[in-house]
């Protein structure tokens, strides 16, 4: 069985290298991606019919925004699956327990019937129980960089269509400075700031706001997805009507992302209970 | 870009990819992954591709990363084979 599947791999992998002597040299102008009219006519157009300069960017959200809008409906889709097979229901207490640390010594200190210390203590931090470390370090400095990961991702979205990024990369980075508070302190405090069900409502309003964009250029009579129909809505001139729908459309994109980021990580960090992280 | 930085960036995607392969730790596999990613990452920007290159950093790079250590965390850290 192990000969057969090196051979098939062998064999695959020849016919694989051997194809890709075929391939048209890289940057060829001729090239036939290179040489169809519909590339020059998005290399030439883009910037009168859009005025978005990132052509990927255009290309992406608005000449194929239907095909994008169906990519974040796998997304959302990737989400759902997680949802259904990792989320578990076990009974919970009413009054669960509260662990706090002492910052200076370490000791740790269980508090029965749902008794909790005051959230502002400098003294006494909560933790999500006792094998858990609190590394002042650590959660200080990611403390320090999340907000800046954060502007980062909301300028990467906000500046799509202008420079590289756009909403997937901008909804991933936002997820994964989430994912690194989770990390760096636990997943109580994660909870706290976006619980469940908020992230719930952000996976499906990134899509409908997606959806909706499309539905509203409907309405003011264009095709779906054509955004030259909000042009009178919006006050601007319909060229410029193109860019601010790719932008609408980049934020719905990012939110589905970013909702999808988080919920997988923490389905998969808390065995499903979407309680104690790692 | 030099070829030969482009050279040794492609080797040593090709050096990631077998070591994530044969490596028994699934840690370090991850690891490698990442890694393997970011060196992708880097070829894609040599090539222009800087959109593809920007996906791959912060989805292939970052956080697949991040969910292969938590799965690792809650399964099991050696492999069998």
């Amino acid at each position: 069985m192990k000969i057969l599947a090196i051979a098939l791999c062998l064999l695959l992998g020849g016919a694989l290298v051997f194809v890709v002597g075929d391939f048209p040299d890289w940057g060829d102008p001729m090239s036939p991606p290179n040489d169809y009219r519909l590339s020059k006519h998005f290399i030439e157009n883009t910037m009168e019919e859009t005025s978005v300069p990132n052509i990927v960017t255009a290309v992406l959200a608005d000449y194929r925004g239907f095909d994008t809008m169906f990519e974040t409906a796998v997304i959302f889709t990737a989400a759902l699956a997680c949802f259904f097979l990792l989320r578990t229901w076990g009974r919970r207490p009413s009054k669960p327990d509260n662990v706090y640390m002492h910052l200076l010594t370490g000791v740790h200190v269980r508090l029965k019937h749902g008794k909790t210390l005051s959230p502002q203590s400098r003294t006494f931090a909560r933790v999500e129980s006792e094998i858990l470390r609190y590394d002042l370090v650590t959660s200080t400095v990611c403390r320090l960089m999340i907000p800046f990961i954060q502007l980062f991702a909301l300028y990467v979205v906000a500046h799509g269509h202008h420079s590289p990024g756009g909403g997937f990369q901008g909804g991933v980075i936002l997820g994964a400075s989430f994912l690194l508070l989770a990390i760096s302190h636990d997943l109580r405090t994660l909870r706290e700031r976006f619980p469940e069900v908020k992230l719930m409502y952000l996976l499906i309003a990134g899509i409908v706001l997606y959806s909706g964009v499309g539905f509203a250029c409907m309405i003011y009579g264009g095709n779906f997805l054509e955004y030259e129909a909000l042009g009178p809505l919006m006050g601007v001139t319909p060229v410029m009507a193109h860019s601010l729908g790719i932008l609408f459309v980049e934020i719905g994109v990012a939110m589905t992302v970013m909702a999808t980021m988080i919920l997988i990580y923490n389905y998969i960090s808390s065995l499903g209970t979407y309680e104690r992280g790692l | 870009m030099f070829y030969q930085i482009d050279n040794a960036v492609l080797t040593l995607v090709v050096l990631c990819a077998l070591a994530a392969i044969n490596i028994k730790d699934l840690l370090g596999a991850g690891i490698l992954f990442g890694a393997y990613s970011f060196m992708m990452c880097l070829l894609w920007a040599v090539m222009g591709a800087v959109d593809v290159a920007f996906t791959e950093a912060s989805v292939g790079a970052g956080v697949s990363t991040v969910l292969f250590i938590a799965a690792v965390f809650r399964t099991s850290r050696r492999t069998k084979d």
